[in-house]
């Protein structure tokens, strides 16, 4: 019931990983386009970015739980790295049997509405459609991407040299988000193989990625109020005395507090081997972290005042993250539509006994 | 970080609570009867019925009449009840905070006295805490007690008190009669009593809600004698044993499942195919729902691990509260209709009862404001 010590270990040799490597000076850099490679040397030595594969190939067969948790941390240190995606990615192409690489690397697509497909050429393929916003496409060395072949979904393993990049964007955190178009890509047979991993259950995950990085991005910019406001002094004593400063506090504690509740409801349902609760939980996870980092941005920053709109002060790591990681994978109004429909299809009845899990038709 | 962060593992309910929720949804539909929407009723038939069950008290020692089961098998039983819209008001008040509180501070006689009997459904309690002029701020209680022979002579107000003219005895809250430099110390001198509501100088009145129903009520105490044997814990102590027994007030799910029937009621009218904005509206509040619920369990955990959770609790019930609220907005929002509490279509008496109730989310029990103070205090601001 309490968090298990492996777990506790892990995310507190993270947290001083972090400390130690993922300074302002190195989100400062990497949000100038020039990726933090010391800080990925120093994370992918822990073995964490691939620790989910089995031993035999290379990982460490770790509970998705615990590389959860330390997204969440990751989030909190608004780590300018694709860790989440390099999971992800290693995850679909050794569940596939493609081989893996050490380096960073992405996946997609990332985008409800992106298709991609394959077609037979020879003793190729042929790839169509758009990846629109690939984390980190530009600076990763693979790309891992679902698509829809003849015989259904196909896990592909590209090289990201050479790859055709329409747009290289960047979302507001300046994390980068690169576009990649396939027009009849020629694809090497080598590079594919048939995946159990559909396009939802990677989108899911992404989402459910986002979600744990964003509580931990929320813990940080209330650590980061609580602190402020017992420090600065305006009319004569520490603004976290008057009352009403208090009362922003103590919403933006809760709000912080539901985010990381939430999130474990969506790791939670991992690992059961039930997709449709795996796919409510995690709805239900990004819907409740993108409401409560709405509210929980907007107090953090009215306890700040101005010092909290700058540039130089640390609180725009976190609140701009969390502005930009709400609407990714998924925002919380798209995910919300699908608990909605989901319940109101299974109807009134059935709402209490699938909440409690133990809904037995 | 530097800031106590507020904790919420996530828990799983263990296996011998999983199997006791089968057991609670067949007595309820064997109770189809008792069941209803957001009353809170007084039922001491179907109290008893649960006593019999073994469902009040569960987590008490069996010497006092209690079943030693977990605070998570406890849990699933309120849940279901509540979602089931069970009339809990005769027990469980005592069931939640009078009866611990008597474990925890009271006598061996008191205990045997009055747990057993609140365990078997055959004992109400009410809440003699708030006053005319003593609301939130409750160590402003005026009611005073001076110690006599053999007991102790109360005077005093009691106002807001729930279910006081349906309940035996009510914990009552005061202080000892005091001179202006002693209560300079605003916490000195209080006390609580076992009060007997029986006792002659007890006088109820109803106070009826805006919804027109008898619910809560105005106490005057007029020379009432307390016999020795029903203080509870010291002189003095009060405060301490009263936030104690708040802690219990507002670890329970019952902030966030009264209106559950209205949530299904919704889910009802939009039909299993609703549009978009009508789907994003009920998939916020489930998504709400289901997160309360989540923290709620990982409470039950933390009361199981023998902690007290206060800032927690206080936390999910601010949170539940807001939920609770936001329904009967969402609702009208999605669905208009003219409110009406005796209308035959389910829906609308919903709406009216809950727009009428909704007020009263954020007061009974401590205040919005009241519990965002208490947060703030957990985060070292006070």
């Amino acid at each position: 019931m309490a968090m298990r010590d492996e777990t506790r270990m892990l995310l507190e040799s993270m947290g001083r990983l972090f400390e130690d490597h993922c300074t302002k000076q190195v989100i400062d850099a990497a949000e100038t386009g020039i990726f933090a490679s010391d800080l990925w040397q120093a994370v992918s030595e822990t073995g964490l970015p691939l620790a989910a594969l089995p031993e035999s190939a290379g990982g460490a067969d770790a509970e998705w739980s615990d590389l959860y948790a330390a997204l969440r941390v990751a989030g909190r240190f608004a780590a300018p790295i694709p860790l989440a995606e390099t999971m992800l990615a290693g995850w679909i192409a050794s569940s596939a049997g493609l081989d893996l690489v050490d380096g960073p690397m992405t996946v997609g697509p990332v985008r409800a509405s992106d298709r991609l497909t394959l077609t037979r050429d020879g003793n190729g393929w042929r790839l169509n459609g758009a990846a629109s916003r690939l984390p980190y496409a530009s600076f990763t060395e693979r790309i891992v991407l679902i698509a829809d072949g003849p015989d259904g979904e196909m896990a592909v393993s590209l090289d990201a040299a050479g790859l055709p990049t329409a747009s290289k964007g960047k979302n507001i955190a300046s994390e980068p988000r690169d576009t990649l178009v396939f027009d009849n890509f020629q694809i090497a047979a080598a590079a594919l193989l048939p995946t159990g991993i559909s396009r939802a259950a990677l989108f899911r995950r992404g989402a459910l990625a986002r979600a744990t990085m964003m509580s931990g991005a929320l813990e940080r910019a209330m650590d980061l109020a609580v602190t402020y406001a017992q420090e600065r002094v305006q009319f004569g004593r520490p603004i976290s005395k008057f009352q009403a400063v208090q009362q922003n506090l103590a919403v933006l504690a809760e709000q912080t507090a539901v985010a990381v509740a939430a999130a474990n409801l969506g790791i939670q349902s991992l690992g059961q081997g039930d997709e449709e609760r795996e796919e409510f939980q995690i709805a239900i996870a990004k819907t409740r972290v993108g409401e409560a980092a709405t509210l929980a941005c907007e107090l953090a920053h009215q306890v700040h005042g101005a010092i909290g709109f700058t540039k130089e002060y640390s609180l725009q790591l976190a609140t701009r993250r969390l502005w930009s990681w709400r609407e990714e994978f998924g925002s919380d109004p798209e995910w919300a539509a699908k608990v909605g429909a989901y319940f109101c299809a299974q109807g009134a009845d059935r709402l209490w006994p699938i909440l409690t899990g133990d809904d037995v038709p | 970080m530097a800031t106590p962060m507020f904790r919420f593992d996530p828990v799983e309910l263990p296996p011998e609570a999983i199997a006791l929720r089968a057991e609670v949804r067949t007595f309820i539909e064997e109770h189809q009867d008792f069941m209803g929407f957001s009353r809170g009723e007084h039922n001491r038939e179907f109290s008893r019925a649960m006593g019999r069950k073994g469902w009040i008290g569960m987590t008490w020692p069996k010497q006092y009449g209690g079943h030693e089961r977990s605070s998570f098998e406890r849990y699933v039983v309120i849940e279901e009840m509540l979602v089931a819209g069970a009339p809990l008001s005769a027990h469980y008040t005592g069931d939640r905070q009078s009866g611990p509180n008597i474990l925890r501070f009271g006598t061996e006689e008191q205990k045997m006295f009055f747990c057993p009997k609140i365990a078997a459904g055959e004992l109400t309690f009410c809440i003699g805490m708030s006053e005319p002029n003593s609301g939130s701020d409750v160590a402003g209680t005026r009611t005073r007690a001076v110690k006599v022979d053999g007991g102790y002579r109360v005077n005093g107000t009691k106002l807001w008190t729930s279910n006081a003219h349906n309940a035996d005895y009510a914990i009552l809250f005061c202080k000892m009669a005091m001179t202006e430099e002693e209560a300079q110390d605003r916490h000195a001198g209080a006390t609580q009593f076992l009060l007997d509501m029986k006792t002659p100088g007890v006088e109820i009145r109803p106070v009826i809600n805006l919804l027109g129903e008898h619910h809560f009520n105005e106490i005057f105490l007029t020379d009432v004698f307390i016999p020795d044997h029903l203080l509870l814990g010291k002189e003095g102590n009060g405060w301490n044993q009263l936030t104690s027994e708040l802690a219990f007030e507002r670890s329970a799910p019952d902030r966030f499942l009264v209106l559950f029937q209205m949530l299904q009621q919704m889910i009802r009218v939009a039909g299993p195919h609703p549009d978009k904005a009508t789907a994003v509206a009920l998939g916020k509040l489930i998504s709400q729902l289901a997160t309360l619920r989540s923290m709620s369990v990982s409470i039950a955990g933390m009361l199981a691990e023998g902690l007290q959770p206060n800032n927690e609790s206080a936390v999910v019930k601010d949170l539940g509260t807001r939920y609770e609220q936001d329904i009967p907005v969402v609702a009208r929002q999605l669905f208009p209709t003219e409110p009406e509490l005796e209308a035959i279509d389910v829906y609308a008496a919903m709406i009216a009862r809950s727009t009428m109730n909704a007020p009263r989310f954020s007061i009974q029990g401590g205040t919005r404001e009241i519990l965002r103070g208490i947060i703030a205090r957990g985060l070292g601001l006070r």
